[in-house]
């Protein structure tokens, strides 16, 4: 066998790092081709880094839940940026049905009452009569762990990474070609959709939360995860558009809204950022890996980019390594659909 | 047998501003875990009407389109809503994007008035029915159980109301059957269609053994633990209680009546015995 061609890897978002990843160090060449100037600056900037398979189960399908646990070693072995804390949901008063409704889906977690709340966050003493701790849920800073996993990759001696480059322009040829675009490849997978998310960040000195807290309402949960420095990242909403970039003061009011009802201490806090971004996703808002022959997508993790990415990366390079194939995240191609 | 009750059903249709549906379920868009499975519960919904939020999902421009391209292919009648809207002025704008967007001049209209209940604000209903009706659209209101209201909307052009069961979201059935009952026999040629406040297939089913001629769901079907098996039950209790209101239900009594004569009690001793 002569000299292998590289592993085309397009996007540098958390499914193209993780793809990348998995394929280095099953000891592919591999280049990673970014329109970006830099790793994760796609949907991945402004992801809420929650990796939570247990409380996502509440509103997702068993697929999220069984890939989201298969990831998590990825984010506390491979590549430790994870810390494992658990994460905690509560609800006000008002709204305990919602934590019932939310008891009965998930899994994963043990109800807690209001002492063993303070025990886990002292500053939601007094707060709320109850709560659903996850011990076993993690959290990260996806800035952070993307720098990590692209120093990573660097460091290894097989692999190139490209930034500020238009993959599609790029003339040499590839042995595989693996499209982690995201949003963007909506020109190749005639079903993804974008949906919309806000977020914003908060910082405050007052409060110290040292796990990822939902609060859950019947219009719009809303999570707020530490992301250390005093800094709590507020997520997000769930729009059915594509539009980028404009954030609604009404998504504000919600975002502010549950971070003052977490604490009012938080209206004190400083608003040191605000984002929007749209996240792909197909019409079962469920991943999917589409082969056709060498060239394979990697598309739709919708809320799911960190929680889902490494358990996808993995297939990728057994599909690349062992033509191995995944029905449960696998199926044909659509372009049929094209025209509905 | 199914196919009987279906020509039977087939007689009885829902007419909403001169066009006929034979399904008396309308479905709602919002809050399903994802397209897919919204288009399965409306297929298992048998529903013909559904509504869409033109307000929450538009952005600035026309970026919520993949969205409604996906609703639209559903192939049922689209009724969208001025969702969240708390003045007249609000809901009319909305009113008039909602009918470029999705060509139709059906609007369902709501003017919130109270941000805990989300009630209507029946004042600025009525104003806004005006505004709208003189227009040309087709107005279905939103509306309370109140009387005066529902006849000042009929004044305003509405041919079609549609009061609450009990307010948004909050799955609690008909709180007030004495004034909706009361609602129906004041009018009852007017297509009314129980709205809000619908959290089980079994307030559906009194909704429709009352006389109402439709009823609207969309929170107690996209946030069930199965938005499609809910879907099914909740059609099943629509056209049950349908069928049971045409069947002309019996009425309560004090006392008991005995469904086979006591006289004599012949049988009775062996009971006893």
């Amino acid at each position: 066998m002569g000299k292998p061609m590289p592993i085309r890897v397009i996007g540098a978002g958390v499914a193209g790092l993780t793809v990348a990843f998995e394929c280095a160090r099953a000891g592919l060449p591999v280049e990673v081709l970014e329109r970006r100037e830099g790793p994760g600056l796609g949907c991945s900037y402004l992801a809420g880094g929650m990796l939570a398979p247990w409380c996502e189960a509440e509103s997702t399908e068993k697929l999220v839940l069984d890939l989201g646990v298969e990831s998590l070693g990825f984010w506390t072995k491979a590549v430790p940026v994870a810390r494992q804390n658990g994460s905690l949901v509560v609800a006000p008063a008002r709204d305990r049905p919602e934590l019932s409704r939310f008891a009965r889906r998930a899994s994963g977690f043990e109800p807690i009452d209001a002492a063993r709340l303070a025990a886990l966050e002292p500053a939601l003493e007094g707060r709320f009569d109850g709560a659903l701790f996850f011990p076993s849920e993690a959290h990260l800073d996806p800035r952070a762990a993307m720098s990590c996993l692209a120093a990573r990759l660097a460091a290894f001696g097989n692999v190139t990474l490209r930034f500020g480059v238009d993959a599609m322009q790029a003339p040499e040829r590839a042995g595989w070609t693996i499209d982690c675009r995201g949003l963007a490849a909506q020109d190749a997978l005639p079903d993804l959709r974008g949906v919309k998310g806000e977020m914003l960040v908060l910082s405050t000195r007052e409060i110290a939360l040292k796990r990822p807290v939902r609060l859950l309402h019947p219009r719009q949960p809303v999570y707020i995860v530490p992301r250390g420095g005093g800094h709590f990242m507020i997520g997000a909403t769930m729009i059915e558009n594509e539009e980028p970039g404009r954030i609604t003061a009404r998504a504000m009011l919600e975002l502010l809204g549950a971070a003052y009802c977490l604490h009012p201490a938080f209206a004190e806090a400083e608003i040191v950022e605000t984002g929007a971004g749209v996240r792909p996703a197909f019409p079962d808002n469920l991943p999917k890996i589409r082969r056709e022959g060498r060239k394979i997508y990697v598309n739709g993790l919708y809320r799911h980019g960190f929680l889902l990415a490494p358990a996808l990366a993995r297939r990728v390079a057994q599909i690349v390594l062992e033509d191995a194939y995944f029905p449960e995240v696998m199926d044909a191609h659509p372009c049929e659909r094209q025209s509905a | 047998m199914e196919a009987e009750m279906d020509s039977d059903l087939g007689g009885d249709r829902l007419t909403l501003y001169g066009a006929e549906f034979s399904s008396r379920l309308l479905a709602g868009t919002a809050q399903y875990p994802s397209p897919a499975i919204l288009s399965r519960a409306i297929a298992a919904a048998k529903a013909e009407i559904v509504t869409v939020s033109l307000r929450r999902e538009s952005g600035g421009s026309r970026s919520g389109e993949r969205f409604f391209a996906l609703i639209r292919e559903l192939g049922v009648r689209l009724l969208p809503n001025t969702a969240g809207c708390r003045s007249v002025r609000e809901a009319v704008t909305t009113a008039q994007m909602a009918r470029e967007v999705f060509d139709t001049p059906w609007i369902k209209l709501e003017v919130i008035g109270e941000e805990d209940t989300l009630q209507p604000d029946v004042f600025g209903l009525v104003e806004a029915a005006s505004i709208l009706t003189r227009d040309g659209f087709q107005v279905f209101p939103y509306t309370t159980e109140d009387l005066v209201a529902a006849e000042k909307l009929l004044g305003a052009g509405c041919e079609v109301l549609m009061p609450w069961g009990s307010p948004i979201g909050s799955g609690r059935g008909l709180n007030n059957p004495y004034a909706l009952k009361s609602l129906r026999a004041h009018f009852p040629d007017v297509p009314m269609i129980i709205d809000a406040g619908i959290g089980a297939p079994s307030h559906a089913a009194v909704a429709m053994e009352m006389g109402f001629d439709a009823v609207l769901s969309n929170t107690a079907i996209a946030k069930a633990g199965d938005p499609v098996k809910m879907a099914r039950a909740f059609a099943l209790a629509v056209e049950a209680g349908r069928t049971g209101y045409r069947a002309d239900l019996m009425q309560a009594r004090d006392m008991a009546a005995p469904s086979t004569p006591v006289i004599g009690r012949a049988f009775s001793s062996r009971a006893r015995a």
